[in-house]
């Protein structure tokens, strides 16, 4: 036993060390972000493809379109978040480091909430053109649905995306798994959104918003205890 | 203790299960508003509930394979959730039979159905996931925390009655209904809960032998005979 063993690194730094990590490697090649923003535009083309021009009709659906748009590219960024692991293996790498796996969970779990919010952000005014909608409630609040829909997406997404990298069929498997156990989160996400477009006479917003919260404290929980399991080798 | 599996559970379970089903068509008396149609409870109740126990089986051995590795726990798990799938759909088939001449519909968005229907495809992942794990012991961790997070939806499918007052009705209590028809029910579901304990030891025997086939087999490859003694070998590393 030699006295000089390595300090273990703090849960926070190793988790900034590995976001930093991940964020360069996107800016870099900006493959991942390309990617997902082209296939969401075209899924919100798609809607409108599929129903054809009814303006009221997309108008009224805008929510529920805006927040399928973001699940299906979720799907590309979620899978790819542990393709970069997988060359060289890197994986192996990263858990040798003297620091807690579970910092990789919170890492890639934090980088695609940061895509899918930018993704988010680049979404709206398209869809604001694409559908007609107006934001009538206010910024604000869309902007807090954007995130805590997109952390309730990236949570268990990243735990699944840690296993479906691994398994045979995967592209099959992480939507399978993932769309499922969602549901909650899509469905007050897309209502939430629905208000704010629309208005919110009976004060609905806090409880959809309240519900998102305790979604991604449950799933966040979850991930993070559960996390180290999967890496295991 | 192998006799009373192989024999009396099967017996055991039928003749209960005979006697809760015609308790429940012939002896206690039809619904006050459904009239006979509400008779399908004594199999749609039941088939629901076990698919419960099934999946709530399911979480319990998930968390210990976790926490203590065995191919036991494992095959538990598989055998379990497979189960509880069988059962579950079979309950939402008689629920939609009753559906049907009582709201005028098969399905409906109701909290209750919608959550359950939410359950059954999360358990159909899970059962995915397994098939496409090769590594046994990957895929004995895996699932048991696909499992453990598939599990948080158990309570909201039983409580949604409760939650969101919708078409489904709530659970009665056998101080709102008729007490021939608790019987009929109670007979009914113990019934259930015998077959299903049955096949459950039936499906998680033909797992665990599947598991040590697997497991074995690299030992009893032709290159390495010398280790073929050990080749049943069932603990994991």
């Amino acid at each position: 036993m030699s006295t000089s063993r390595p300090r273990p690194i703090g849960l926070l730094t190793a988790t900034l060390a590995l976001l930093r990590k991940d964020l360069l490697i996107e800016w870099r090649t900006r493959a991942r972000l390309n990617a997902i923003i082209f296939f969401a535009l075209a899924t919100l083309l798609m809607f409108s493809f599929a129903l054809g021009p009814d303006t009221k009709l997309l108008e009224k659906n805008a929510g529920g379109y805006f927040w399928l748009a973001i699940l299906f590219a979720s799907v590309l960024a979620l899978g790819e978040s542990f393709r970069v692991e997988s060359e060289n293996a890197c994986m192996d790498g990263i858990r040798l480091a003297p620091a807690d796996a579970r910092a990789i969970f919170l890492s890639k779990a934090l980088g695609n909430t940061l895509l899918l919010t930018a993704l988010g952000v680049l979404l709206v005014p398209v869809m604001v053109a694409l559908y007609g909608v107006r934001i009538v409630t206010s910024v604000v609040d869309l902007g807090l649905i954007l995130l805590l829909g997109s952390l309730a997406l990236s949570a268990p997404g990243t735990v699944y995306a840690a296993i479906s990298s691994n398994a045979r069929a995967r592209d099959v498997l992480l939507p399978l798994l993932l769309f499922p156990l969602v549901i909650p989160a899509l469905l007050s996400a897309a209502k939430a959104t629905t208000l704010v477009l629309q208005g919110d006479p009976m004060r609905q917003f806090d409880s959809w918003a309240g519900l998102l919260g305790g979604f991604n404290l449950i799933y966040w929980g979850v991930g993070f205890l559960l996390f180290p399991r999967i890496i295991e080798d | 203790m192998g006799k009373f599996i192989k024999w009396g559970l099967p017996a055991l379970a039928l003749v209960v299960l005979a006697a809760g089903w015609w308790l429940g068509l012939a002896w206690a008396p039809p619904d006050r508003e459904m009239g006979d149609v509400q008779r399908i409870m004594y199999v749609h109740v039941p088939l629901q509930w076990v698919a419960m126990v099934a999946m709530a089986i399911n979480f319990g051995v998930a968390i210990s394979y976790l926490m203590k590795a065995s191919w036991k726990l494992d095959a538990a798990a598989e055998a379990s959730a497979e189960i509880g799938l069988v059962l579950g759909t079979a309950g939402m088939i008689t629920g939609a039979i009753w559906g049907r001449p009582t709201w005028g519909v098969y399905w409906s968005w109701d909290p209750r159905l919608t959550s359950q229907a939410i359950m059954l495809v999360t358990y159909t992942g899970y059962l995915v996931l397994r098939r496409f794990v090769e590594d046994p012991e990957k895929r004995a961790t895996w699932s048991s925390v696909v499992a453990i997070i598939g599990a948080i939806n158990l309570p909201i499918v039983w409580f949604s009655v409760r939650w969101w007052r919708s078409l489904h009705q709530v659970q009665s209590t056998p101080k709102t209904v008729d007490p021939e028809m608790t019987l009929a029910l109670r007979v009914s579901a113990f019934g259930m809960l015998f077959l299903t304990l049955w096949f459950l030891v039936l499906r998680y025997r033909q797992a665990l032998a599947e598991r040590q086939a697997e497991v074995a087999l690299p030992d009893a490859l032709p290159s390495d005979l010398a280790a073929a003694g050990g080749a049943n070998s069932s603990g994991v590393a």
